[in-house]
């Protein structure tokens, strides 16, 4: 615990200034953009518990994220339900259920088979989106409803920054404890050596089973909280180019890391927005921002955090603390050890 | 190892610069200190598509605006107006929160814009919940001013069916069709110009024997062409942008021998150019053409190809009118634009008699009444052009059916009107 002790009291105050941050004046244009980091980081994070911690890149992330936000549109729209914890109970579940299947397809195969097989499998659920006219709108999207009061205070833009951000907490906190647990541990050992582990008797297909779905799992949570941000869903939640901007995160923040891809997502999203409003070529500065982290620094951002500044600190650290010891050893007894 | 670290510098650096950037623009210009206080300038939002699939029609959208402002020395009302662009990439999510950005952190006085169907249902809630006048010079969905009408948006463009319910008459009886197939690409906007055209051909007596609706990015047609009976009097499609250059294209080679006719944007001029002599001979219905003879029209075109080089195209048009309401009706209220409601009263209530298009009158559901044009592709001195043939003046988006009437059927969609 005592290794954590440093790191969770960082988390703590980070959490402290951003849940502060509207009140102490952070313009409600920011406030809307925070809010998106937070929705879209759970579900990066949650393609984290599968790329950086089982080893396994998938491209069907944004379908269980938009079954998730569909889900939520439906449910407000169609079945006038006004209770957030149904909605979003019912989102993650249907974007499991659709996991569920999913993963039986494409965890018949491995690296860059799994790869387009879950391309192909967001492809279709994209494509049912747009055709599937009479359930989701087509291309048009379903419109129309509104945010809940959450529990005794109005939905306000600030009262559903703090839901979201209260909401990233609450699923990073049970993502971390996951994998810190036995069964994450079994996960990165599948992402380091998978024969070693199956000789050691792990069916190491029902763990990625297992990871997959949880993943899909926050994802559609995710999903859910964003239909609400918008008061839409539209085929554009559950398109590539969304699975790609996740993956995205996940390695400009640093995969495996989990906290990575919360910083992924907020730096997507920022310099998406910012620069789009100084120049048309902002897609270009960002393309070239991401190839250069591929290039150099591959572990993302915090990756780099944790490998180099990190065990400097510690090297540093430990180095002096030998020398205090080989210090305290001389004074004591110069000549025993020879 | 250390460019690692020279990486997330660097990064560190542009999230700083951004960030100060963006908050060190104030909410409005400080000009320097003059002893006359100025006229407050007039904000505009420009929420168009720069980037992605739609970046060709958007940068005609902002060449239309620019243009109008141009004539009138940056000037509405007498207030100097400052245009913040906000690239809506074409899809509804980023529209959502640019349109955020534009109301929230600019400020805006009013929007104009954005482009496809599918942007403009994401907006209207939240424009309408914060009371944002706004222009929709280009979207086109049926509904939007129909049976769900929005009470801070003006639409100053068309329906999507304003121009086909006109057209399905024509094909039955000026063009002689007896039968005849569609094929349009599988979204709302290929619905309502399909329903549009079906619904009047068959009660003027044609035959709709089959109806064909390839998905959105189709590129190969030729599945759907040879699904086509061989004994149709013509085929009727809708497609726009690079769908409609490669199906016009398509259609010449597969060589089917029968006339083509289509929704007017499928051959708008900023693709009839590149879709080529296939194009040549198809007839179209549209509210505008940029070969329409009259004196706003031919110095419009003039006044467009001297300040960009390139002819206008319907999005241009589109969005120099939408202008145009705004500042009319800015010159009504003398400049006043702090009450949004009376802003959009004011905007509903502008009857333009000289804009490119010809006559332009809003009806009381916020849609414009204007002339529908039937035009001919042709070739004009090595150049092709949409030359009018024919004038249907004064359309509503309702064509000749009562508004209560035509209000109690379903939206046109891929199901109705059923083909009979």
């Amino acid at each position: 615990m005592r290794r954590y002790g440093l790191r969770l009291s960082l988390v703590l105050a980070g959490v402290a200034i951003l849940a502060a941050l509207p009140t102490l004046g952070l313009p409600p244009y920011y406030v809307s953009l925070f809010t998106q980091v937070f929705i879209l980081g759970i579900a990066a994070a949650a393609l984290d518990l599968l790329v950086g911690q089982t080893g396994v890149v998938s491209f069907a992330h944004a379908s269980f994220f938009g079954v998730g936000a569909y889900t939520v549109a439906i449910l407000c729209t169609r079945y006038n339900v006004s209770s957030y914890v149904i909605t979003l109970l019912a989102a993650a579940a249907m974007a499991t259920a659709v996991a569920a299947l999913f993963g039986l397809v494409a965890l018949r195969a491995e690296g860059v088979g799994f790869l387009i097989i879950t391309l192909a499998l967001n492809q279709i659920v994209w494509g049912l989106a747009y055709q599937w006219v009479a359930v989701t709108g087509g291309e048009n999207g379903i419109t129309g409803f509104f945010r809940p009061p959450i529990g005794p205070f109005a939905a306000s833009n600030v009262n559903y920054y703090l839901y979201a951000l209260a909401a990233m907490l609450v699923s990073v906190a049970v993502m971390w404890v996951i994998s810190h647990s036995p069964f994450g541990l079994v996960l990165l050992g599948i992402r380091e050596r998978p024969r070693r582990m199956r000789a050691l008797g792990y069916n190491i297909w029902s763990y990625q089973y297992a990871a997959f779905l949880l993943a899909a799992l926050f994802a559609g949570l995710a999903g859910g909280l964003f239909a609400y941000y918008n008061a839409f869903a539209s085929p554009a939640d559950l398109a590539l180019p969304l699975s790609t901007q996740m993956l995205i995160m996940v390695i400009l923040g640093g995969a495996g890391t989990l906290f990575g891809p919360l910083l992924g997502a907020a730096i997507l999203i920022f310099l998406s927005n910012t620069f789009s409003s100084l120049t048309e070529r902002w897609p270009t500065i960002l393309g070239i921002v991401y190839v250069a982290i591929v290039m150099y620094a591959p572990e993302g951002l915090l990756g780099i955090a944790q490998k180099r500044l990190l065990p400097s600190l510690n090297t540093w650290l430990r180095l002096r603390q030998r020398r205090e010891v080989s210090a305290a050893k001389q004074s004591e007894s110069p000549g025993d050890a020879a | 190892m250390r460019k690692g670290k020279w990486i997330a510098l660097l990064l560190a650096a542009m999230l700083l610069l951004t960030a100060c950037s963006t908050a060190g623009k104030p909410a409005g210009t400080q000009t320097p200190g003059q002893t006359v206080a100025p006229p407050t300038p007039f904000k505009l939002g420009l929420l168009i598509p720069l980037t992605g699939v739609f970046a060709a029609p958007g940068k005609y959208m902002q060449e239309g605006v620019q243009l109008l402002l141009q004539e009138s020395d940056n000037k509405f009302a007498g207030r100097p107006v400052e245009v913040v662009t906000a690239d809506s990439q074409g899809n509804p999510q980023a529209a959502l929160t640019q349109a955020r950005k534009l109301v929230e952190q600019d400020k805006v006085d009013a929007i104009i814009g954005p482009l496809s169907a599918a942007e403009g249902n994401a907006l209207v809630q939240y424009l309408d919940g914060q009371q944002m006048p706004t222009v929709y010079p280009i979207v086109s969905s049926d509904d939007l001013t129909q049976r769900t009408i929005p009470k801070y948006i003006v639409r100053t463009g068309w329906t999507s069916s304003q121009t086909t319910m006109p057209f399905g008459e024509y094909a039955y009886k000026t063009l002689g069709y007896k039968k005849v197939a569609t094929i349009s690409y599988d979204f709302s906007f290929g619905w309502e110009s399909v329903g549009g055209f079906v619904q009047t051909f068959q009660e003027a007596g044609g035959k709709v024997v089959k109806e064909l609706w390839p998905p959105l990015n189709e590129t190969n047609y030729q599945p759907y062409l040879s699904q086509i009976p061989k004994d149709v009097d013509a085929v009727f499609v809708s497609f726009s942008g690079s769908a409609a250059i490669q199906f016009v294209q398509q259609y010449k080679q597969f060589g089917l021998g029968k006339p083509l006719i289509a929704q007017g944007n499928t051959v708008d001029e900023s693709t009839l150019q590149a879709t080529g002599p296939s194009a040549v001979g198809v007839v179209t219905p549209l509210h505008y053409s940029a070969a329409l003879d009259n004196p706003a029209n031919k110095k419009f075109v003039a006044d467009y190809e001297k300040a960009f080089g390139h002819g206008p195209a319907y999005y241009a048009e589109g969005s120099y009118v939408g202008a145009m309401v705004l500042k009319k009706a800015l010159e009504s209220l003398n400049g006043k634009s702090d009450d949004h409601a009376a802003l959009v009263k004011a905007m509903k209530a502008v009857n333009l008699t000289d804009a490119p298009r010809g006559p332009v009158k809003m009806d009381e559901y916020g849609n414009p009444i204007q002339n529908v044009y039937i035009r001919k592709v042709e070739d004009v001195g090595g150049k092709l052009q949409n030359t009018v043939i024919y004038t249907y003046p004064n359309v509503s988006q309702f064509w000749s059916y009562d508004p209560k009437t035509f209000l109690a059927h379903p939206v046109f969609s891929r199901s109705y009107p059923t083909v009979k």
